[in-house]
């Protein structure tokens, strides 16, 4: 990166670390720590909005639609994670090629499943093999979400449908009695008030999904971890920088980084669940009420 | 209107045309002086170089993808990537679920590194998994332990947790040069599978073919050994 970088084996000290810090492999590291914070930032709202519509779908009264909801939080909750992280990328990307071949070759005589391989033609090949890195890496990323989404929006799932249970269904009776129809009552009493409900419970789940990032390393996305194990491994002379192994202080640093999203992240929702609990009639509400009459 | 619409055609044409020649090569950029990853960030070493010139010598654009050693079969057949060039011995078991080209390397040893000369090579030793070496010391009847990275079994040496590690030869030297006397190689060398070779889809023939030749051409006009003496040194094998 710097001038002085060009010639590392003759450097030493505080040169040494600098150049060593900001070499191309460090500088690959400090972007994947923005990976895990794009992919948190991404995945919590799907995977709220896969929760959402998974309870909203096993609140219905149509069967076959409550059904689904029920079947999906059922699955998902029953079968541990990494089966899912490591079947849902596998299955949509081959469902996608597989799709695709379908209709972009139907000229194709050859099977899909040779043996071992699965062979499609070279035009539906998701992404192209001529596409750049960066599609690829996009195009992984992207499946990896789906599959922090849908596995956390099951349990979203079930913490929503709790909350929207556990609106008092006096309220939810009032409002039908005003004339209001089950949607309008949906949308203007239990939505507005679930959140209080649900938040202890989200929280969790924002805090495990923290703590699962790491998973991106299985799926082949090169996160923190991949990267902290990588340049912390030691190093011998073929390499630029040389050094022993120094993964305990890398992986210190990892410590330090999940440490710091997950305090900031419960000072946060502390905010939050006093910010919500405002006018509830919940303990913390009925706390806030005489903190505010006093 | 007509101009865009052209312009789309030819960009089609032009990506179709592009399809078939870039090929993926998959290797895991852990594996010094093998394959790793340099300091760069870009996949470096004896078979980076020697890849980007079978490929220009089959006429083809390659493309280097890194991933773990662990899926590095699953994602050939899964179709992740064309090729596996990641210091693969050739070996019975391998080529049952994928097909090898002609070897780039000879048969090299295999060797055991421990902290002092009389280490009990019937302990436990270290290998990465997977492997042929640590196939080979499950046979042995040491105690193997496995580990995902080849960089951890050394660490294993290091502080003590296994007795002894069993890898390439080729892998272990300059870590026994390096360490100043602390590692050292123990026992006799043992010569397991038959040489690296690239890794391909059974179905994929035609490219099989094409490295194949390639590997052929570099054998007869002598640039393959130059490479091997480049990034193994003067005594390793040559062809």
């Amino acid at each position: 990166m710097f001038e002085v970088c060009a010639d590392p084996k003759s450097l030493e000290g505080a040169a040494w670390f600098a150049c060593y810090l900001t070499s191309g492999t460090h500088l690959s590291m400090y972007w994947s720590v923005l990976t895990v914070l794009l992919l948190l930032a991404l995945a919590a709202p799907a995977a709220l909005g896969f929760g959402f519509g998974g309870a909203v779908m096993a609140r219905s009264h149509v069967l076959p639609v409550a059904l689904l909801g029920k079947g999906y939080i059922a699955m998902v909750r029953g079968v541990p994670d990494i089966v899912f992280f490591l079947f849902v990328p596998i299955a949509v990307d081959q469902g996608l090629e597989y799709l695709m071949h379908v209709t972009l070759c139907p000229d194709w005589t050859e099977p899909v499943r040779q043996g071992n391989d699965f062979v499609v033609c070279p035009q539906a090949k998701v992404p192209l093999s001529s596409a750049p890195k960066v599609a690829h890496d996009a195009y992984a990323f992207v499946l990896a979400l789906l599959a922090f989404a849908l596995v956390f929006g099951a349990f979203a799932a079930n913490t929503l449908k709790g909350a929207m249970d556990a609106v008092p269904r006096a309220q939810v009776e009032t409002a039908e009695a005003y004339g209001m129809s089950p949607a309008q009552a949906f949308r203007r009493v239990i939505l507005p008030q679930m959140w209080v409900y649900a938040l202890p419970g989200l929280s969790n789940l924002w805090m495990i999904l923290i703590k699962a990032t790491p998973l991106l390393f299985l799926l082949g996305i090169k996160d923190i971890v991949y990267w902290a194990r990588e340049l912390g491994s030691s190093k011998t002379q073929i390499y630029a920088y040389p050094h022993p192994d120094w993964r305990v202080w890398y992986f210190l640093a990892l410590l330090c980084f999940y440490l710091l999203l997950t305090w900031g992240s419960e000072k946060v929702l502390g905010r939050l669940q006093m910010r919500l609990s405002v006018g509830q009639a919940t303990a913390s509400g009925e706390a806030l009420r005489k903190a505010g009459a006093a | 209107m007509k101009k865009l619409a052209l312009t789309l055609g030819v960009l089609a044409l032009s990506a179709t045309a592009a399809l078939a020649q870039t090929v993926r090569m998959g290797t895991e950029g852990a594996y010094p002086p093998f394959n790793f990853i340099n300091d760069k960030g870009q996949v470096d070493g004896f078979e980076r170089e020697l890849g980007d010139e079978l490929c220009k010598r089959a006429s083809l654009t390659c493309e280097w993808v890194t991933t773990d050693w662990d899926s590095i079969i699953p994602n050939l057949t899964a179709g992740n990537y064309d090729t596996i060039i990641a210091g693969m011995s050739i070996t019975e078991e391998r080529a049952k679920v994928i097909s090898f080209t002609q070897n780039y390397t000879p048969p090299a040893a295999s060797s055991y590194v421990a902290l002092s000369k009389d280490a009990d090579l019937k302990g436990v030793i270290a290998a990465q998994t997977g492997t042929i070496q640590a196939g080979h010391v499950a046979e042995t009847g040491a105690t193997l332990v496995e580990f995902a990275t080849p960089d951890e079994t050394i660490g294993a040496v290091r502080n003590g947790e296994a007795d002894a590690v069993f890898a390439d030869k080729d892998f272990l030297k300059p870590f026994v040069e390096e360490s100043g006397g602390a590692l050292m190689f123990v026992g006799e060398d043992v010569a397991l599978g038959g040489g690296v070779g690239m890794g391909l889809r059974q179905s994929d023939t035609e490219l099989r073919g094409k490295f194949d030749a390639a590997i052929g051409t570099m054998k007869a006009d002598g640039t393959l050994n130059a490479l091997i003496e480049k990034w193994f040194g003067p005594d390793s094998p040559k062809f």
